[in-house]
């Protein structure tokens, strides 16, 4: 059963999922990049996983292609609810 | 004989520990990295070795040849020593690291970065990855599958990740010739620096294939021991254990790199390789694939078999290979197949398959330099017509003064044979 999609939940998941990518624990805010946290558009693609799973929301390559903060990756992630 | 090529620096990861000099070492000394019947490189520790992030990005075959090519690259004063942790811990503030996880700039590098190469062998490739990735697609779904996989199983993951890391962008790829793949590798990268094409090559070959699809596969063709012992020419051998590592080798045109006052371990001497074109994974019985291909690394090497001070043997411990490899020495070497030391390297680590040969490589260029041919540990009981000078018991001094001279020898299944001549300087 998908998890309710909350702004805040989104920014727990993605934000825990970057941690686990080795990414800087206690260090990542909506106002980070990707680029600066080193994630690739393969990286993001295993994200997009990650948020299909836990909240049964579908994003396509051509979803994420401009995303280029962790704070719009969670918009659009809550947009699509 | 071409542009004479140099080893200006070895890396390995093995069942015996972390570091070429470790597996040379500990095996000279007879210890065996082999435990119930398979050898694991049990000290390897990826995320302590590359970070988290390589470590997640990659397949564990290029883990163990990103973490060999960081000692071959320091070894050969390519890379400074590294700071303790440094790249374990993630940075206060994050920055942008190349992809690979690269940790030196090209202008840290002794040549232009576009004139070295990186050409890195593998039997399989990423088999773990693959196993994993067809568990996801089986009990979850195509959509669950890693956008990962492809980039993590290729079997030039090692060569490209490699490259990567170190921002090599002359020639770079991967060789696949299954058990010969390591030495391939190597004797591609002498060609490659011979012909001009490159000044340096970082080479070698990796494996990491303790997986249940290739263990069964390898147990239900008969090729591994019943018994999980390791034994090469012994006439008890039933088989080859399976094991995993990767070695890097730093390769320089000799005369550039003694112009950078570099320190030079060894000068590949000739590079020889054949096809048996005989059976996918039986060798020709007489061997006469592997004749061709030392004949040839000895002729390319303008060396004689009586020159010859040390042989480190394919010898896998199958019965097959073992009576082969053994009757094309006497074949190529005439009567000084009985007078120089022959030893396997896989009586104490296994058999690392597409990382064998390379692995093999580093530890003939330090039992040259040490003047010290290691045992084939485990060798006891005698078979008719295996009768050459196997070093058994305990490690053996080489040598007459001169710089000693050694052969390693690779053979593959589909009928591969790779041999190289190497002298110590």
């Amino acid at each position: 059963m998908p998890v309710a999609v909350t702004s805040e939940a989104v920014e727990e998941k993605v934000i825990e999922t970057i941690v686990s990518f080795g990414g800087p624990e206690g260090e990542i805010t909506r106002a980070s990049t990707f680029e600066q946290l080193d994630v690739d558009s393969l990286d993001l693609v295993e994200i997009a996983q990650v948020i299909e799973e836990e909240f049964g929301i579908a994003l396509k390559g051509d979803d994420v292609k401009d995303i280029k903060t962790v704070g719009e990756a969670i918009d659009l992630v809550v947009s699509r609810a | 004989m071409g542009r004479p090529v140099a080893i200006t620096g070895v890396g390995a990861i093995t069942p015996l520990g972390m570091g070429a000099r470790t597996l040379f070492e500990r095996w000279a000394a007879g210890q065996v990295g082999i435990v119930d019947g398979e050898a694991p490189c049990s000290d390897f520790d990826p995320v302590a070795a590359l970070g988290p992030k390589t470590a997640r990005r990659t397949d564990r075959f290029a883990q163990f040849a990103l973490a060999a090519s960081d000692e071959a690259l320091t070894d050969a004063g390519w890379l400074a020593p590294p700071d303790t942790d440094s790249e374990s811990t993630p940075s206060g503030s994050p920055q942008p690291t190349p992809p690979g996880g690269a940790k030196s700039a090209p202008d840290s590098l002794t040549y232009a970065s576009d004139r070295i190469g990186c050409v890195i062998g593998t039997g399989i490739g990423g088999i773990g990855t693959i196993e994993t990735q067809q568990d996801v697609l089986r009990d979850r779904g195509a959509k669950r599958v890693s956008a990962l996989s492809v980039p993590l199983l290729m079997s030039n993951a090692a060569a490209g990740t490699v490259a990567m890391r170190h921002s090599l962008q002359g020639q770079s790829f991967g060789v696949v010739s299954a058990c010969a793949a390591g030495a391939h590798a190597i004797g591609t990268a002498v060609r490659m620096i011979q012909a001009g094409d490159a000044d340096a090559v970082v080479t070698g070959g990796s494996e990491a294939a303790l997986t249940g699809l290739a263990r069964a596969g390898f147990a239900s063709m008969g090729a591994t021991s019943e018994l999980g012992v390791s034994r090469p020419f012994d006439a008890r051998r039933d088989g080859f254990i399976m094991g995993e590592g990767a070695g890097i080798l730093v390769l320089e045109d000799l005369e550039s790199a003694t112009a950078r006052g570099a320190r030079v371990l060894a000068v590949v001497r000739g590079y020889g390789a054949s096809s048996d074109a005989f059976h996918l994974t039986a060798p020709e019985p007489e061997g006469r694939g592997a004749v061709r291909a030392i004949e040839a690394a000895l002729a390319d090497a303008g060396v004689a078999p009586e020159e010859l001070d040390y042989v480190n043997a394919h010898g896998t411990s199958t019965p097959l290979n073992d009576r082969a490899e053994t009757l094309a020495l006497k074949t190529a070497l005439g009567d000084a197949a009985f007078g120089v030391p022959v030893s396997s390297t896989k009586s104490a680590i296994g058999h690392l398959l597409g990382a064998a040969g390379a692995v093999e490589a580093i530890a003939t260029v330090l039992a040259l330099r040490e003047r010290l041919a290691p045992p084939t540990l485990g060798f006891a009981e005698r078979e008719d017509g295996l009768d050459l000078d196997y070093v058994p018991d305990s490690a053996r001094p080489l040598g007459n003064g001169r710089p000693a001279i050694g052969m390693s020898n690779s053979f593959g299944f589909g009928g591969h044979n790779a041999v190289l001549v190497l002298e110590a300087t």
